[in-house]
């Protein structure tokens, strides 16, 4: 780890204005001290943002939406009474990534600001257009079973590995961010950018911009008892996912008045389908038609490298996560949240 | 530049001068506080040897800057003893076999600890597994840390009702 | 079973208990010391810088801002390290490696040392490491088994293995009626002990003191030694504790020897812990395999002939051949048996044994195509092994010293309720629609014992020490040995002082080919039998003792007191035969090893069944083994506690091999891109669940004096097979490589 500058400043206003060039915000330090140490990221500022005041809080707002301050930490969000009642695909999100020790240290900003974990990435040997643009990418031609299948370009073929993201995708979240030139808002689907020519902008955020808070509208509480995130690991648990999906629905009388729908581990950005969703609109529910809104949601896919077995599990997974949500967010968040064995029923003889 | 802190650690109060911003909690109680029983695994938050409770809940030491830590309350596998009278997560895993080598050990009992503090699993099984997955055992003794933080769950509950009667 | 085998001195009240483990409250409390738990006065952090390419040459390395970066104090490279006396690449004992210690600037293997920072600070030491940025001439690597061509060499024990026929091969292929030839690939595997490989060194003068796991102290003491041109008595290895080892901490490594180096050249103590990464290349792996398999059967699914062809990589500069294809050689009574290994050259770190070397790669690759020929024929896979059982060692005709393997079958599908299975796949669905499949497979681990020696001293006050530097790397030495010790001086645990993992003590050789209890336990049985004749020896020429003259009855030592054989009424404490013989200590010494002759006259092998339920989604392809029963008679148990929990983490094993564990390579550079643990899969806690162990009694009279045959790896092999022979039960689709991934499902 290069040495850096340390300060932990207890205002916003003072930590905005302590950014430069070269400085790394600290929130939960899961991810940017881990790359620290790899070398792939060499910041020389590091600014403690963990005592900023007020950045921590879950709250309902007088319009109905919900808040969530960028500090608050994944396992208190997972575990919120509110958010389990009103949002339980993010808390079930949330609960299928990494481990509890790493929930309880990762805050919900941090989480937007994952790194990809493409080798090449987390590897400063390796040539990697998004750590140091116009090195070239050494995973076209290198290990990339994994990596993504939509919107990847010449340049990057990395993809986003949050889980809590896709959901957020699905459910219209707002970001709330403050920086030099003051508070926006940006919507969250506009958050994460594909890469394009440009793969080091891997988000909205211009320099020196702080994420203060999520919003979810009101609205996205309809869907609390029918919605699902369902993840394939090679691992039963504390891996990232080859594919995932997002997925919920607002029924009534028997058809789907409305659906959301995103995929996760396919792109480098949580992946929205929105075609899918208007396909779904309006129709009773059905597998046949949960699988056309699959193939809806793949339509543009193609492999980067040797992934195009993905394609058609992501197709599947998809297709899966839409049935799970018609057939309703189980009362109790499964002993393994998100997994195809997250309902196994039955403990053998022994443990 | 050197930043001071203060931790109560294992319940006593420290002050601590570091020189180095970039000390991790881990590498501070490894190599400068004399506190080896926390165990360096990965060094990333990918095998939960490291994990301590901070503020009462469970980490990866290794991947939590020491200079962030100012006023931080600390528990490692030192403190979690009474005297000669050891945690019943601790000697549930003696019981129950629920190690072999012992390197991960200490990580898995604090992670155990904060699990149990945390409440969502209670002793259903499954979810005992679920939430243990953060720390790997390279010996694969699961079987009986699965068992260990069942029958700690148990006895922990056990204890409180019996205090609260 | 002969009738001396049976005398009551075997069969102690220590051996056979379920005791908790002696070590437990310091591995609960953190007070366990590890190797890198040591931090000596003046200590110096060391840290290697690993290759990041394959093969090439390293021509640059900016050692000015390394230096420059404060607190390191030492930057060492080819250019300037010191000389060693003993040549890296010399072979000089049968289990030597040539390790790389930075002879030259040529780079072998991506992840091998090509320099090493020293500083004040760990922080220091690693950001040096890193301000080295290596430039390289970069060479295409081979990585892969089709990257270079295979050769045959001549065998040469370790590392070599023979290719061994037995009976009409071709005439076995010309009697089949039904023929299975199919190809499995296994993958590259990295030990990865939780505890990295560690070292604090220390010289005084020419003697040397190293904090160290090892599970080989004597082997280890004798290695350094020579590097160094030192005796090896002038060398101190302290191993009380492995965190792990798996066969990767029983050689000397390149890095390791460097830290030594490091601590001549600054005069100052220096610790090395490898990183999590730096764990894939300097330290050794199970070398990837490509094995063919040719099975035929006649009418009567009787086995015509199993044929085994072995290919594996090895390093280009070292040998070391995965010995996958044996395992075919003692399982089944095929009327011809063929075993062949191949090697090629690739430019990775030299493989090594890792538990159940040769065993687990082949007998997944056995137990697969055992499972295709049986679904050939048509008849249940367990009924064609027991068709095919050997009743005898099967090419050499040696009888078995014992073999249980039969009793395995049946106690392990009873209890995991094998009868009724369908025998075609995908005919079996749990309520929420996953697909369920049942596979076994047929467990085999050899025996072997090495040699060891001990010591036994019996105090005046009737308590006793015992000495051995054996290896605890988990399996339990702490506990069991002393177990052994006990019962052999008739003492309870509790009045028995054990001391371990030092090298000063007697050299309890290694910790490997699960021989390590039987082989130090024999010789700490041998010690404390010791005692007892020189105790017996002089009660019965003590007038004033009631044992007095009762020499030709022989002795019986129980609970502190020595009884005359078969006469109960007749004792006395061991503490007053001493007192009365003048106080003094008597002590004891032991030796253990295996007659040859022993070896030669029966086949000697532990053997076990393994019975798999997993569950896959038959959308998504995911998998969870969901059960598994392993049944395995491996000789006596000492401590059914601890053996369970061994048998147990072999078959975890088993569900690694079988699922996840595999390095990746990048094809142009040779880098390990997986090389984490995020990357590089171990199971979790979630993975494991519904394991059941069954150890099936078996008196062995002829393997070694307390009739142990080991438990350490046994419980991979049987249990790779048997998984994916459940897979292909769920689904239908065979995979032949491992480990079986999504993709792989997605795909067939």
């Amino acid at each position: 780890m290069n040495r850096f500058d340390f300060i932990q400043p207890i205002t916003i206003e003072d930590a905005i204005a302590a950014w430069r060039p070269g400085a790394a915000w600290l929130g939960g330090g899961t991810n940017l001290v881990d790359l620290m140490k790899t070398g792939a990221l060499q910041p020389e500022l590091v600014i403690d943002i963990t005592h900023l005041p007020g950045l921590g809080t879950i709250e309902t707002l007088p319009d109905g939406s919900t808040r969530i301050g960028a500090l608050a930490n994944n396992s208190d969000l997972a575990h919120d009474p509110g958010i389990s009642r009103r949002f339980p695909m993010l808390a079930e999100a949330i609960l299928s990534g990494a481990s509890g020790q790493l929930r309880n240290a990762a805050t919900v900003g941090g989480n937007l600001m994952q790194r990809t974990r493409c080798a090449y990435f987390q590897d400063p040997n390796a040539a990697c257009n998004r750590r140091v643009p116009g090195l070239g990418c050494d995973a076209r031609e290198g290990e990339n079973a994994n990596l993504a299948i939509l919107g990847w370009s010449a340049s990057c073929i990395a993809t986003n590995p949050s889980d809590f993201c896709v959901s957020l995708a699905a459910l219209d979240a707002v970001v709330e961010v403050q920086g030099p030139a003051g508070r926006r808002e940006i919507a969250f689907t506009d958050f994460h950018h594909l890469p394009g020519d440009t793969p080091e902008r891997e988000n909205a955020l211009k320099p020196g911009e702080l994420i203060l808070a999520l919003r979810l509208p009101a609205e996205a509480a309809q869907f609390a008892t029918n919605s699902r995130y369902l993840k394939l690991r090679d691992r039963t648990s504390f891996a990232f996912a080859i594919a995932s999906a997002a997925a919920a629905l607002r029924l009534e009388s028997g058809r789907i008045a409305e659906a959301r729908l995103a995929l996760g581990a396919v792109a480098a950005k949580p992946w929205r389908v929105t075609e899918a969703e208007t396909l779904l609109t309006g129709h009773i529910p059905d597998p046949a038609l949960f699988e056309r809104a699959a193939d809806a949601a793949l339509a543009g896919a193609a492999p980067s490298g040797g992934n195009a077995w993905k394609i058609d599990l992501a197709r599947r997974t998809a297709a899966r996560a839409l049935v799970m949500a018609a057939a309703g967010t189980p009362a109790r968040m499964p002993a393994l949240p998100a997994s195809p064995f997250g309902e196994l029923t039955g403990e053998p003889t022994h443990a | 530049m050197s930043i001071s802190i203060t931790l109560t650690l294992n319940g006593a109060a420290r002050d601590i001068a570091l020189d180095d911003t970039r000390v991790t909690l881990l590498d501070l109680l490894r190599e400068r506080l004399a506190l080896p029983g926390t165990k360096k695994g990965c060094d990333r938050g990918q095998c939960g040897a490291c994990t301590v409770l901070v503020n009462g809940r469970r980490l990866n030491s290794c991947l939590t800057l020491a200079v962030t830590l100012d006023g931080a309350e600390i528990t490692t596998i030192e403190g979690l003893a009474e005297g000669d009278e050891l945690h019943p997560v601790q000697s549930a895993f003696i019981e129950n076999d629920g190690f072999q080598c012992g390197y991960c050990t200490p990580g898995q009992i604090m992670s155990a600890v904060g699990l149990i503090a945390e409440g969502h699993a209670g002793e259903d099984l499954e979810r005992i597994r679920e939430g243990m997955s953060g720390n790997l055992c390279r010996c694969a003794a699961y079987h009986g840390i699965t068992l260990a933080v069942r029958e700690a769950t148990r006895r922990m509950a056990e204890d409180k009702k019996g205090q609260a009667a | 079973m002969p009738d001396i085998l049976s005398r009551p001195f075997r069969f102690g009240s220590n051996s056979g208990q379920p005791i908790t483990r002696r070590d437990g409250i310091a591995k609960v409390t953190g007070t366990a010391i590890f190797a890198a738990d040591n931090m000596p006065d003046r200590l110096l952090h060391a840290v290697i810088v690993p290759a990041g390419i394959a093969r090439g040459r390293v021509t640059h390395l900016d050692a000015e801002a390394a230096e420059a970066h404060p607190g390191v104090t030492h930057v060492i490279t080819p250019q300037n390290r010191p000389p060693l006396q003993g040549d890296p690449s010399a072979k000089t004992m049968m289990f030597s490696f040539r390790i790389e210690v930075l002879q030259d600037d040529a780079v072998r293997y991506a992840g091998q040392p090509i320099a090493m920072v020293l500083g004040e600070t760990l922080e220091a030491a690693t950001e040096g490491a890193h301000l080295l940025s290596p430039r390289y001439d970069v060479e295409p690597a081979r990585v892969r088994l089709d990257d270079s061509p295979s050769f045959a060499f001549d065998p040469a024990g370790f590392g070599l293995p023979a290719d061994v026929e037995h009976g009409d091969v071709d005439a076995g292929h010309r009697a089949a009626r039904w023929v299975v030839d199919a190809t499995y690939e296994t993958a590259a595997q990295y030990h990865n002990a939780m505890e990295t490989h560690a070292i604090v060194a220390e010289w005084d003068g020419d003697r040397l003191t190293l904090d160290m796991p090892s599970q080989a102290l004597a082997i280890s003491c004798a290695a350094y030694a020579f590097y160094f041109g030192i005796p090896a008595g002038n060398v101190t290895l302290r191993s009380p504790y492995l965190g792990g080892g798996f066969g990767s901490k029983a050689f000397a490594t390149g890095p390791q020897v460097l830290a030594i180096l490091a601590a001549r050249m600054t005069g100052r103590p220096v610790k090395l812990m490898l990183t999590r990464q730096q764990m894939f290349g300097p330290v050794g792996h199970r070398g990837a395999t490509r094995q063919r398999l040719r099975l035929g059967a006649d009418d009567r699914a009787a086995l015509t002939v199993i044929d085994h062809e072995g290919l594996a990589e090895t390093s280009s500069f070292d040998d070391f051949v995965e010995p996958a294809a044996g395992a075919s050689q003692g399982l089944y009574a095929a009327r011809a048996l063929r075993s062949t290994h191949r090697a090629v050259r690739l430019d990775i770190g030299t493989p090594g044994p890792m538990r159940a070397p040769g065993e687990a790669s082949g007998s997944a690759a056995l137990e697969c195509a055992m499972d295709e020929m049986a679904e050939q024929i048509g008849i249940d896979p367990l009924e064609f092994r027991l068709r095919n059982y050997a009743e005898t060692e099967p090419g050499t005709g040696r009888p078995y010293s014992s073999k249980a393997l039969r009793e395995c079958y049946m106690q392990a599908a009873e209890r995991f309720g094998w009868a009724g299975r369908p025998l075609k796949p995908g005919q079996m669905r749990d309520d929420n629609g996953l697909l369920v499949g049942w596979g076994m497979g047929t467990a085999l681990f050899p025996c072997p014992m090495f040699a060891a020696e001990a010591r036994a001293t019996l105090r005046p006050d009737g308590t006793a020490l015992v000495e051995t530097s054996a290896a605890d790397m988990g399996q339990g030495a702490w506990t069991a040995l002393a177990q052994i010790a006990a019962d052999s001086l008739g003492l309870p645990l509790e009045k028995l002082e054990f001391r371990s993992g030092h090298s000063g003590l007697p050299d309890a050789g290694v910790a490997g080919g699960s021989g390590h209890t039987a082989t130090a336990g024999g010789a700490l049985h041998a010690a404390g039998s010791d005692v007892i004749r020189q105790l017996g020896e002089i009660a019965a020429a003590d007038p004033a003792s009631p044992l007095y003259g009762s020499g030709n009855a022989g002795f019986v030592a129980r609970d502190g007191r020595l009884y005359v054989a078969d006469d109960d009424s007749r004792s006395e404490a061991f503490a007053e035969i001493i007192g009365r013989a003048g106080g003094a200590a008597i002590t004891g010494n032991g030796t253990a090893s295996r007659p040859p002759e022993d070896a030669e006259r029966h086949a000697m092998s532990s053997h076990g069944a393994v019975f798999a339920e997993v569950k896959v989604d038959p959308d998504l392809y995911q998998m969870r083994v969901t059960r598994m029963v392993g049944a395995f008679a491996a000789g006596r148990i000492i401590n059914p506690r601890l053996a369970e929990s061994q048998l147990m983490g072999g078959m975890i094993w088993g569900i690694s091999f079988a699922l996840h564990e595999e390095a990746r390579h990048d094809p142009r550079t040779g880098r390990i891109v997986n090389a984490d643990f995020a990357g590089y899969h171990v199971p979790v806690n979630a993975d494991v669940r519904g394991l059941e162990v069954i150890t099936v009694h078996e008196d062995d009279p002829y393997v070694n004096a307390l009739g142990i045959k080991g438990v350490g790896e046994i419980g991979i092999t049987g249990a790779v097979g048997a998984i994916a022979n459940a897979i292909w039960h769920a689904t239908g689709k065979r995979i032949r490589r491992f480990p079986i991934r999504i993709e792989d499902l997605s795909t067939a």
